[in-house]
C-alpha cells in the first residue's frame, strides 16, 4: 500500500498541511506538523513568480528564496524528512518552471530518490501533461491534479486521466489564502468530483480555522491547510516549531473527529 | 491564417504551440476560460462582421493606414541602404499598443464580458486599454507595479482620467512581470466577468495568436506601401522586440518571403554581461506567465529581473513565436545597449524631426548599425513602434538635464 493510501485508509479524515521549504526552521515546523497529528504534508517550491498565491504564501516565497533556498536544498529537507518519517506522505507544490528546468525525468527522478510520494504542479494543466506527467508516473511518483469551481463535467476526465494520489479540489475561484467557499458549494462539489473519481477528494484554499475546517471534513477524505501555517511562521521566524504543532493539533482534532460529530 | 504545408505563418498549431514553445500553461481555474476565449476567437474569425468593425475602428479611430515614412536625411547621413519607417507612433495613443486593444475589447464585447483588465509597464499598453474601455463604456482596472507607478506618472494620470482604476502592485520586483502576476491573480479570481486584455504576444494560447493577428495590420500596410513606393519588397525588416507584438505585427506578413531579412533588436541594457532584458541573448527556454519562451533565469529556473533604458522592453521573457522564429533561424535578433538607444533617440529626433519612442530607438540604433554595410540599392523598413513624448523625463535624466 503507498504511503498516501495508508495516509487515506485511516478511519478519519485527513489533515493536509502545507508549509512553504527554506522559510524559517523547516525540519522543526515539519516534525511540528506530524507531532501534531497532519496526515499529509505539502513541502512548497518556492518561485519568483508565484501566480496562484495571494500574499502570504508569495511572501514565504520571497523569504526562502531570499535566504538563497535552492532546489538541492528542498530535496536535501524532503530526503531528512523520510528518514525521520517513514510513514508520512510528502508532496512537493510548486510551479513549473522550477519543476522542468533540468528536465522533468531528472526532477522526477530527484522526488524518488528523496522519498516523495507525489507532486502538484499549479500550472501544469492536463493540456500540458506531456511537460511532467510521463516522467512522474514512470518514476513511480504520483501526479496530484488539481479541480476548482471552474473545472466542468465535460473537462473532469481528462483532469482525472494520469492523476493519482488524491485529488485536490481548489474550493474557490481565487488564489490562496483568501476568502473562503460557501459550504454548500464544497458540498456538492465533493459529491460531484468523488462520483467520478475512486481518488480521495481533499478540499483546500481559503481554509484558516479549525471551525471551519470541521464542515468541510464531513464530507470530504481530506481537508488542506496553508495560508494560516506560513502566517504563524511569518510571526515566530526560526521558533515557530512549538505554535505550529500547537495550530496544527487544533486542526487535526476538528478535522479527525468531525465525521463522529456528524454521527 | 494559410493553410500551407510550407508557410512559417501556419502556426500555432491546435495546442498552441510553436515548435516547443507556446502552449497553455495556466492553472486550472483558468483553463476552462482560455478554452472558452479560444472558440469565440475562432467564431470571430470566421465572421465578416468582426472584421469589418475592426478595420472600421482602426480606420476612423486609430488613424490607419499609418504611413510609411521614407527617412531621407536618416539614409544619406548613414550612406548606405534605404530607410523607411513605419510610423506607429503616429496611431492614437501613439504606439501600436492601440490595434491589439481594439481587436481584444471587441472580443470581450462578444464574449458577453462587463469588465476590462490589463497590465501594464511603462503605462503605454494601459493607456490604450484604458482608452479602447472608455471607448465602449467598460469599467477598467490596470495593473501596474509600484516602481513603474512612480516613474510613470504622465502615464498613470492619463490612465486615471480615461477612468481607469490603477492598482500598484506592491509584490516581488514591483514592474512589468509582477503587474502581470498580479493580474492573472485578479483573473483567476473574476473569470465569469472579467475580460484580461494581454499586451503583448505572450500569455497562454491563443493570446500569442490573435494579438500577433491583431497587429499583423502593420505587417500587412507596409507590404503594400512598399511595392508602391519601390514596386518591390523590401531587403530587411527591423524592429525592437519586449514581448515582441509590433515586431510580429511588422514580421508575420513577410515570413514566407525569403528574400526578405529579419531582424529583431533586444534591448542589452547596460551590457549583455550585465543587467539587461535580452531573453533570447542571456536567456533559455523555461515556463512563465502561461507560455513556454526564452527567459531570463538561474539554474534553479527561478526568474531574474530583466533591466532595459526602455520600460517597454524590460521584461525577462518574449513572445513564444519569437522564440520559435530564433531557434528556426528565420529572424535574426540583435542586442541594443541604453547607450546606443539613447544615442539613435537624439540622432532620429534631430535627422527626421521625429522622436521615437525608447523601444522604437533601439531598432534605430540597430539600423544605423547595418545600413552602411549594405549597398544604396538595398531597403530597410524599421518600425518606429511608439512616440517618444513618454520618454522625455527618461532621456533627460540620463542625460544629466533637470527639467
Amino acid at each position: 500500500m503507498t504511503r498516501f493510501a495508508a495516509s487515506f485508509a485511516k478511519p478519519h479524515p485527513a489533515l493536509v498541511a502545507f508549509i512553504t521549504a527554506g522559510d524559517g526552521d523547516t525540519a522543526a515546523n515539519l516534525d511540528a506538523l506530524v507531532a501534531g497529528g497532519a496526515d499529509v504534508i505539502e513541502l512548497g517550491m518556492p518561485f519568483t513568480d508565484p501566480m496562484a498565491d495571494g500574499p502570504a504564501i508569495q511572501a514565504a516565497n520571497l523569504r526562502s528564496l531570499a535566504k538563497g533556498t535552492t532546489t538541492a536544498d528542498i530535496f536535501a529537507i524532503a530526503s531528512a524528512f523520510r528518514q525521520r518519517h517513514p510513514e508520512t506522505p510528502l508532496v512537493l507544490m510548486g510551479y513549473a518552471n522550477p519543476m522542468t528546468i533540468r528536465g522533468s525525468d531528472w526532477f522526477a527522478a530527484e522526488c524518488a530518490k528523496a522519498g516523495v510520494d507525489g507532486v502538484i504542479c499549479v500550472d501544469i494543466p492536463s493540456e500540458e501533461d506531456a511537460e511532467l506527467g510521463p516522467s512522474l508516473r514512470a518514476a513511480g511518483v504520483d501526479l496530484i491534479r488539481l479541480a476548482t469551481p471552474t473545472t466542468d463535467p465535460a473537462r473532469l476526465p481528462a483532469v482525472l486521466d494520469g492523476a493519482g494520489g488524491f485529488l485536490y479540489y481548489v474550493s474557490v475561484a481565487g488564489i490562496t489564502g483568501q476568502q473562503q467557499a460557501a459550504q454548500a458549494s464544497i458540498d456538492e462539489a465533493v459529491a460531484r468530483l468523488k462520483a467520478a473519481t475512486d481518488l480521495p477528494v481533499a478540499v483546500g484554499f481559503g481554509v484558516r480555522t479549525p471551525e471551519q475546517a470541521a464542515p468541510i471534513a464531513k464530507v470530504a477524505d481530506g481537508v488542506v491547510v496553508g495560508s494560516a501555517f506560513i502566517d504563524i511562521i511569518a510571526q515566530h521566524g526560526d521558533a515557530a516549531a512549538p505554535y505550529v504543532e500547537t495550530f496544527t493539533r487544533s486542526l487535526a482534532d476538528a478535522i479527525h473527529g468531525a465525521k463522529e460529530i456528524a454521527a | 491564417m494559410t493553410d500551407l504545408p510550407n508557410s512559417l505563418r501556419s502556426g500555432p498549431d491546435e495546442r498552441g504551440h510553436f515548435g516547443q514553445f507556446g502552449g497553455r500553461y495556466v492553472a486550472e481555474t483558468l483553463m476552462p476560460l482560455i478554452l472558452d476565449l479560444e472558440r469565440h476567437y475562432r467564431a470571430a474569425q470566421a465572421d465578416p462582421a468582426f472584421k469589418a468593425e475592426f478595420d472600421y475602428l482602426l480606420k476612423h479611430y486609430v488613424g490607419r493606414p499609418s504611413p510609411l515614412w521614407f527617412a531621407e536625411r536618416l539614409t544619406e547621413h548613414l550612406g548606405g541602404a534605404k530607410i523607411y519607417l513605419k510610423r506607429e507612433d503616429l496611431n492614437h495613443t501613439g504606439a501600436h499598443k492601440i490595434n491589439n486593444c481594439i481587436g481584444q475589447i471587441l472580443l470581450a464585447k462578444r464574449m458577453g464580458k462587463t469588465k476590462i483588465i490589463a497590465e501594464t509597464g511603462a503605462g503605454q499598453h494601459g493607456v490604450a486599454t484604458a482608452t479602447v474601455a472608455a471607448l465602449f463604456g467598460l469599467p477598467c482596472t490596470i495593473f501596474m507595479g509600484a516602481v513603474d507607478v512612480a516613474r510613470q506618472q504622465p502615464n498613470v494620470f492619463r490612465m486615471k482620467l480615461l477612468g481607469a482604476e490603477v492598482v500598484a502592485v506592491e509584490s516581488g520586483a514591483k514592474t512589468l512581470k509582477d503587474a502581470m502576476n498580479e493580474a492573472l491573480r485578479h483573473w483567476v479570481a473574476n473569470v465569469h466577468d472579467t475580460f484580461y486584455i494581454i499586451g503583448t504576444v505572450a500569455g497562454p494560447h491563443p493570446y500569442p495568436e490573435l494579438v500577433r493577428d491583431f497587429q499583423s495590420v502593420i505587417g500587412d500596410e507596409a507590404r503594400e506601401q512598399i511595392l508602391e513606393a519601390e514596386g518591390r519588397l523590401p531587403d530587411m525588416l527591423i524592429a525592437p522586440v519586449g514581448g515582441g507584438s509590433n515586431a510580429i505585427g511588422l514580421f508575420h506578413p513577410f515570413l514566407d518571403d525569403a528574400d526578405v531579412e529579419i531582424v529583431g533588436v533586444e534591448a542589452a541594457g547596460e551590457g549583455l554581461d550585465k543587467k539587461h532584458a535580452a531573453s533570447l541573448a542571456g536567456g533559455r527556454p523555461g515556463i512563465l506567465h502561461g507560455n513556454k519562451t526564452y527567459l531570463l533565469q538561474d539554474e534553479d529556473g527561478q526568474i531574474t529581473e530583466a533591466h532595459s533604458i526602455s520600460a517597454g522592453l524590460d521584461y525577462p521573457g518574449i513572445g513564444p513565436e519569437h522564440s520559435w522564429l530564433h531557434e528556426i533561424g528565420r529572424v535574426r535578433y540583435e542586442p541594443v545597449t541604453d547607450d546606443e538607444a539613447l544615442a539613435s533617440f537624439q540622432k532620429l529626433t534631430k535627422l527626421e524631426g521625429i522622436i521615437p519612442a525608447l523601444e522604437s530607438a533601439h531598432a534605430i540604433a540597430a539600423a544605423e548599425r547595418i545600413a552602411p554595410t549594405l549597398g544604396k540599392d538595398k531597403i530597410i523598413i524599421v518600425n518606429c513602434s511608439g512616440r517618444g513624448d513618454k520618454d522625455i523625463f527618461t532621456v533627460a535624466d540620463a542625460l544629466g538635464v533637470e527639467l
